[in-house]
């Protein structure tokens, strides 16, 4: 009896056993790369990237996969190097055979990857902030950008600073491409708004003291500073800012938009002027917001799962995975499919505000993408016009 | 008015490059220690600033020390991590020449760096100033408290170490072992011993340094790397193995660094004093006040 | 060049000739054709500093400038004046070879750990100059669009052809150095290793032999850097930052500073190495300075010199067993 039964029940097991393997043999992942800077310099940008990636991955799984189909994240670290994020391309492309790549985290990094993309023809949706990594567009056909370009922040605190009589600026940047493509821009669009920069120096992103500099930028006629970096030194310039005691308005590049940075700079922050994406001021979003829903839901389950502050680099990492799904679900595991349905995308809505993509333009964002805030009572506050 | 403006300004340039240059004297001194008892450069010299100041961080913010235990604390780990590299790093090697020393003190650096990324993250750290308060007002320009207690701390500390060195018998003793081991051996001291207190005191002034900046500069774990180089750089500059060439070569740096942002531009602040530094090593090597006594190189 | 070198270095170019057929019979193993790429190029920069350190016993912790030199002039002359790639590379090596000159001449007067400082304050000076210099370098951005080496009108882009174009410039390195080594030059280096003052009494001209291999180290870091652009197509400053200088001194010293097929050796380790640690994540920095740590400490020959002990006592094993018979 006892010997039938196991027998019974052996061949239950198997039964159940091969109808699994079966089933998961028509169940075959669909594969994304990621290389993303977990380690390295530009580790705070891919850090919560990678964090965002994987819990994209785990709810797209759990609400069921992809038309059945689960979908494998295959992630890799370029330790901010971009000859490693080359290497790490071709190796998500010829082993892993994914169908498309998600990061890498910074501009260095993206452009380096992109010729292998374009040869491979498989499509990218890089994190870089550089406005070059989709232009010029007849040399980006497999390259798609879901970071809002600087020219889009600058001119909305241009604007600001006209509408408040500021006419005379100083400018001062780290000498690092987030940096350098700021200062770029900055110059580039001072005319159009007829503002005069007066003071425009730039320093080294280890740099740990600009008392110095800004005791230069007191000897000039500015009305207020623009600081474009990112890491510490945003906080380094608040701290002596204040330190110094100086009264022009301080405005940060959108890299300071951290509730970390609040709380590093210790008080010194108050006042400071940030133009946001709106996953940083989540809370602050009326409800009928049309990006409420995903800001918000973005903000719950990152705070909730790893238990640190939602950063906007993450959110890159979450507009361009669901991107990917939707053209998944829309056009299959087919390389160029998902390219042509990536460049068409209309009407999406991410972290980054809401993406209108055409064949002439790869990343599909406006001035809408930003908001402008300012620093009050240790937390953020928009300013209303 | 343009003169007031102007003289503000040389002041507050003056009080940044001191302050920045107190951490480039006290690194370069803790160069000087482990050099002069060992020979050896110790590349992981700018990571004992770093873990002295994450400590502190760490004794101060998160376990709530008072000011003086959480320094004292962060003294004694180091202290203790100094001992531990000598007897685990340095001892075992049995043909120290100079350049295995310098790979194992740069393995050292690479290891104190993971592990501190390990323990602390990515993320820079602040920590109050020691004695909370606006800054203070002279002359046109705004000096933060904190930079006094980083001049005071040095000062202290190179009168600490003249007292140790020409006072206390083992001070004596360790710079009878950096004269002549031989026969600092024949009268008795135990040179592995000096050697390992060599490394004990220059890990705690690394991390002294460390603590008390990190009130200015905040602290995350890979700034090691820069401050080494500076501090090495002042340690040449001074003259390898003088206290007080490397003090004042120190200050100098950083006076000259901060000047150079002023009048020049940050960008080109560190390739001024690099350049000043290879100038003074292809011309001077025995260092600017030196007189070529030093043959240890 | 000894049979039992000219054996050696055959045999290995059998071996890098056959290698990427192997790796390509499954898709597990193609990528790593492209490994061995940064393989090639991380073993001709190695063999310079491997030259300098093992047989003149110098030290640099400014080899990264010299590979930043010949990938900027390389890109620089392709892209901004449209120069021919080839032309572009030798351009890149000649003026490495005449920085490395006139560098060298000041800074192989010092010693020890002035020489360390001298070498490591030149690299970072360099990548100073390769941030700031924005209309020339394009700045912290980099600039891409390098065209590739083409042989024949036919360009070298795949991972399978520069396998061979890289591995061929690193076979005639390796022969380059081995040769280097093995000359009356090369004898005059190892004096150098052992003591200025008995070489100088021998009639060698010391400062002059150490300037020479210097330049030798850096017209090597050139190439590498060369190829490296040409490659990637694109460069940017943080690729030639003292970091990779502190990279190209383990992979010597972790290879094996006695010899420089070590360089090789520690090419090869320092590169497949992060792709087997891919689980560590954050902390590979970590185990490759525990690597650096336990080699300096307990193996100061490398790993090269490890398989050599270890490959010496099996042939000894063997011959004792064959006596018996």
């Amino acid at each position: 009896m006892k010997k039938t039964a196991f027998i019974l029940f052996l061949s239950v097991f198997f039964f159940v056993l091969s109808t699994a393997s079966g089933w998961a043999a028509d169940n075959e992942p669909y594969k994304i790369g990621a290389i993303v800077a977990v380690t390295g310099n530009a580790s705070f940008l891919g850090d919560p990237q990678r964090n965002t990636l994987e819990m994209v991955v785990d709810i797209i799984n759990e609400e069921g996969g992809i038309n059945g189909r689960p979908v494998e994240l295959v992630l890799y670290d370029t330790e901010s190097n971009a000859s490693r994020a080359v290497t790490l391309a071709r190796r998500l492309i010829t082993r892993d055979n994914v169908l498309a790549v998600v990061g890498p985290s910074t501009s260095g990094e993206s452009m380096a990857v992109i010729p292998v993309v374009n040869r491979a023809e498989v499509p990218m949706i890089a994190f870089g902030a550089s406005t070059r990594i989709a232009e010029p567009v007849e040399e980006r056909k497999w390259v798609f950008k879901v970071v809002p370009g600087d020219d889009l922040a600058i001119r909305l605190k241009y604007d600001y600073m006209k509408r408040n009589g500021i006419d005379k600026i100083a400018i001062a940047t780290a000498s690092t491409d987030y940096g350098i493509s700021g200062r770029q821009h900055m110059r580039e669009l001072a005319p159009e708004y007829d503002i005069d920069i007066v003071f425009d120096d730039t320093y080294g992103p280890g740099e740990t003291d600009l008392t110095a500099l800004l005791t230069r930028i007191r000897g000039t006629e500015a009305q207020a500073i623009i600081n474009w970096s990112i890491g510490r030194t945003q906080i380094v310039i608040t701290r002596n800012w204040k330190q110094l005691g100086m009264t022009i308005p301080l405005y940060q590049s959108y890299g300071f938009g951290s509730a970390r940075n609040i709380e590093m700079a210790e008080g010194a922050a108050e006042g400071v002027i940030v133009p946001v994406s709106r996953i940083v001021i989540a809370d602050l979003i009326a409800d009928d917001d049309p990006h409420a829903p995903v800001v918000k839901r973005y903000k719950r389950l990152y705070e909730e799962r790893f238990n640190e502050g939602v950063s906007v680099f993450g959110g890159h990492a979450w507009d361009a995975m669901f991107q990917l799904r939707d053209a998944l679900a829309e056009v299959g595991p087919n390389r160029s499919a998902i390219r042509e349905y990536m460049e068409n995308i209309s009407g999406f809505v991410g972290n980054n505000s809401i993406f209108n993509r055409s064949p002439q333009d790869h990343v599909g964002l406006d001035m809408d993408a930003y908001v402008m805030v300012k620093v009050k009572d240790g937390d953020w506050a928009i300013i209303d016009e | 008015m343009f003169d007031t403006i102007l003289s503000g300004q040389i002041i507050q340039y003056l009080f940044t490059g001191l302050t920045i240059g107190a951490i480039y004297a006290l690194t370069a001194l803790g160069f000087n220690i482990i050099h002069n008892v060992t020979g050896i450069i110790n590349f992981a010299q700018g990571d004992f600033v770093v873990w002295g100041g994450l400590l502190m961080v760490m004794f101060a913010r998160f376990f709530g020390f008072p000011l003086p235990v959480a320094f004292f604390s962060v003294v004694g780990v180091m202290v203790f991590i100094g001992a531990f590299i000598y007897y685990f790093n340095i001892r075992p090697i049995k043909k120290p020449s100079i350049l295995t020393m310098i790979m194992v003190t740069i393995a050292v650096s690479i290891i104190l760096q993971g592990v501190a990324m390990f323990i602390w993250g990515k993320e820079p750290y602040a920590l109050p100033s020691f004695i909370e308060g606006p800054p203070v007002y002279v002359y046109g320009a705004y000096i933060m408290r904190q930079s006094f207690w980083v001049l005071g701390i040095s000062v202290a500390m190179v009168l600490f170490l003249t007292f140790f060195f020409n006072r206390t018998l083992i001070g004596k003793a360790m710079r009878a072992c950096a004269d002549d081991p031989g026969a600092a051996g024949l009268v008795g001291i135990s040179t592995p011993l000096m050697i390992c207190a060599a490394f004990m005191l220059g890990s705690a002034l690394g991390a002294v340094g460390g603590a008390v900046i990190t009130p200015i500069t905040l602290m995350e774990y890979d700034r090691g790397a820069m401050i080494a180089i500076k501090g090495f750089g002042s340690a040449i500059l001074g003259g390898l193995g003088s206290f007080s060439g490397a003090v004042i070569a120190g200050f100098m740096l950083g006076i000259l660094e901060s000047f150079a942002t002023g009048f020049v531009s940050s960008a080109y602040k560190d390739a001024i004093s690099l350049v000043l530094i290879l100038g003074v090593l292809f011309t001077k090597p025995e260092g600017l006040f030196g007189s070529g006594a030093n043959k240890k190189a | 060049m000894t049979t039992n070198t000219a054996l050696k270095v055959s045999s290995f170019t059998v071996f890098i000739m056959i290698l990427p057929w192997v790796l390509n019979l499954s898709s597990a193993t193609a990528y790593y054709v492209d490994v061995m790429i940064f393989v090639a190029i991380h073993s001709i920069i190695g063999c310079g500093l491997s030259l300098l350190l093992g047989y003149a016993g110098q030290i640099s912790l400014g080899q990264a400038a010299f590979y930043g030199i010949g990938a900027y002039t390389s890109g620089i002359l392709t892209v901004r004046m449209d120069v021919n790639p080839w032309f572009a590379m030798a351009a890149g090596i000649f003026v490495a070879s005449a920085i490395a000159t006139a560098i060298g001449i000041p800074t192989l007067r010092l010693r020890g750990h002035y020489l360390a400082m001298a070498t490591l304050g030149f690299g970072m000076i360099v990548f100073i100059v390769f941030n700031e210099y924005i209309a020339l370098t394009g700045g912290p951005s980099g600039f891409g669009n390098i065209p590739p080496l083409s042989l024949m009108g036919h360009p070298i882009e795949s991972s399978f052809s520069f396998y061979y174009l890289s591995w061929l410039a690193a076979i005639i390195v390796l022969t380059a150095s081995l040769n280097i080594v093995n000359s009356r030059p090369g004898r005059a280096l190892r004096s150098i290793h052992d003591s200025d003052k008995a070489s100088a009494s021998l009639g060698i001209n010391v400062a002059m032999a150490k300037v020479k291999i210097f330049v030798v180290s850096g017209a090597f870091g050139a190439l590498a850097g060369s190829l490296y652009a040409h490659y990637l197509t694109f460069v940017n400053p943080p690729a030639f930052d003292v970091f990779f200088s502190l990279k190209v001194l383990m992979i010597v010293v972790i290879g094996g500073i006695g010899s420089v097929w070590g360089a090789v050796f520690g090419a090869a380790l320092l590169n497949f190495l992060p792709e087997w640690l891919v689980f560590l994540h954050d902390f590979d920095v970590l185990a490759y300075g525990i690597i650096l740590l336990l080699v300096v400490m307990f193996s100061p020959q490398g790993i090269y010199g490890l398989l050599a002990g270890a490959a010496g006592y099996f042939f000894k094993f063997i011959r004792k067993e064959s006596d018996h018979d």
